[in-house]
């Protein structure tokens, strides 16, 4: 079931004019920024399908670019978010691409700073819901209707475990949690779904566990 | 999760059998799902319908889009029906209008609330605000007129579709014309059933409908699409009250909408390179408006 609650249909509340094109959008680029952590200084933002044939009468390209200062969906600054984002030191490209992806709402966004870069790649599934469906190269399912965690490690016995003892430490519940590698012994991801928003601290903590290379969260 | 109801079958099952109305099923599912309180729901979607009330306000006073497109013709109306020579009835013009001025405000980046999508936003409150006048629901009875809607909408959302870029403006317009119709149903005091006729009934006629927007803009034809959504949600809501069926059953119906929608060329489907989009004047308004950069279409 990809709609859980009757606010994903009567809802959001949001600025015009359209809740996948406008509201999605920005959805997936405040998921962006969650998942990389803090305001890049650049990004690249790849789109397709509808994304890409529309974007500018949808205004797709603001909201992208609000998402990314943190701007929720109903915030009346994203009409402003590029002037906002120059002022805000992010600077930004769009790049409309002729591919297929599987569903016609697409954007991949590709940003960075001094001290990293991150590749997440969203959907816009309609009246406003996403789906982010790849970080960095792993392939996944994440709904952004519960706080999630992503910690990517090295592919070795006992990081599960490690991270899942770190969380029970901290009375966090585990609502759902899935893991996927892209070669055996090489890097592997952790998504992992649950039922309170994640304190900085307890990212921090799984942070220090062996073997683990990064973690990142999206809150509710 | 405690799902109550994964089709409008089931939904309706449950509510005769229970003796409640559409609205409180979904209210009860929201709470199992989500495990947040009643209050706390009932509030939220008190605050939606602020927000559409606000919307509505807005767009009567008259707005006009950055395109200039739109914007206006909730106000030209509104006056039409005050010179009292309105031949479809005071009541089905007011919804029209209404359902207008929330699609006026959305393209012109307003706030509104997105029911099920901001391109579709106008059918439900343009319905609910113009029969107000005629039912004089309580406060609770036009919040529960939003949660029935929801459930209709929820079903069609995880069933097919609510997205024009997946399924064309019977995704969307077509969808939010048929919830439109269901809560309209159950304000007027009908059944569960007749809720899923009216819904049933209305979908049936929006059924193929493109999204094949100007410009790529949600503007044209999605503003009259959307005035039309509710002329068609009232007259579909009628039908069901005086005791007319749906020969198909409403989730058939609902699954016909999805075949289509999945067999739609994706021309038709929000990407502005057909239907509309792609007329003499649609290409040369994308041309106008974009400064020539971009002609949608061939």
């Amino acid at each position: 079931m990809k709609f859980t609650s009757v606010f994903d249909i009567i809802g959001p509340v949001m600025i015009g004019p359209s809740s996948s094109h406008t509201a999605g959008a920005a959805r997936i680029g405040r998921a962006a920024r969650d998942l990389f952590g803090r305001q890049p200084k650049w990004a690249k933002i790849y789109l397709y399908g509808s994304f890409a044939e529309t974007y500018r009468g949808h205004g797709t390209d603001v909201a992208i670019v609000g998402g990314l200062l943190d701007y929720d969906t109903h915030d009346e600054r994203i009409k402003t978010a590029f002037e906002d984002a120059e002022k805000a030191g992010l600077s930004f490209e769009f790049i409309p691409e002729e591919a297929h992806k599987e569903h016609p709402n697409t954007t991949r966004i590709v940003m960075g700073d001094d001290e990293g870069e991150m590749s997440v790649e969203g959907i816009s599934i309609g009246g406003g819901k996403i789906e982010i469906s790849e970080v960095n190269g792993f392939k996944l399912r994440l709904t952004g209707g519960m706080p999630a965690i992503l910690v990517v490690h090295d592919d070795r016995a006992g990081c599960i475990a490690n991270v899942a003892n770190c969380l029970a430490m901290h009375d966090v519940n585990i609502g759902h949690m899935e893991v996927s590698r892209i070669e055996r012994g090489l890097t592997a991801l952790m998504v992992i779904e649950v039922d309170q928003n994640i304190e900085d601290r307890v990212l921090q903590q799984i942070s220090y566990i062996p073997h683990i290379t990064k973690v990142s969260k999206i809150n509710n | 999760m405690d799902v109550l109801f994964q089709n409008v079958r089931e939904l309706v099952e449950r509510a005769e059998q229970e003796g409640k109305l559409i609205s409180e099923i979904m209210i009860e599912q929201e709470i199992g799902i989500t495990g947040r309180s009643r209050e706390e729901i009932m509030k939220q979607m008190d605050r939606n319908l602020t927000v559409m009330e606000e919307a509505v306000e807005r767009g009567l006073n008259g707005v006009h889009s950055v395109t200039g497109l739109t914007g206006g013709d909730a106000v030209l109306l509104q006056k039409y029906i005050a010179s009292g020579k309105s031949l479809a009835g005071d009541l089905l013009l007011d919804a029209v209008s209404k359902a207008v001025a929330t699609n006026e405000v959305n393209a012109a980046m307003g706030t509104i609330c997105a029911t099920p999508t901001a391109g579709s936003a106008g059918v439900v409150p343009g319905t609910l605000f113009a029969i107000q006048h005629k039912l004089n629901p309580t406060r609770e009875q036009m919040i529960n007129f939003l949660f029935t809607s929801g459930a209709f909408g929820f079903v069609v959302a995880n069933n097919a579709s609510i997205s024009g870029a997946a399924g064309g403006c019977q995704a969307e317009v077509g969808s939010a014309a048929g919830m439109a119709a269901a809560a309209i149903v159950e304000m007027a005091g009908g059944t569960p059933q007749q809720c899923a006729e009216g819904f049933a009934i209305t979908l049936k006629n929006m059924l193929g409908l493109v999204c094949d927007p100007v410009a790529g803009l949600v503007e044209v034809p999605c503003v009259k699409r959307n005035a039309m959504g509710a002329a068609n949600a009232i007259v579909a809501a009628d039908m069901a009250l005086a005791g007319i069926t749906s020969r198909i059953p409403c989730d058939e119906v609902i699954g016909a909408m999805y075949r289509i929608g999945e067999s739609m060329n994706p021309d038709l489907k929000e990407t502005a390179r057909g239907g509309l989009a792609a007329t003499p004047t649609g290409k040369a308004l994308a041309a106008k408006i974009f400064g020539g950069a971009v002609v949608q279409g061939q």
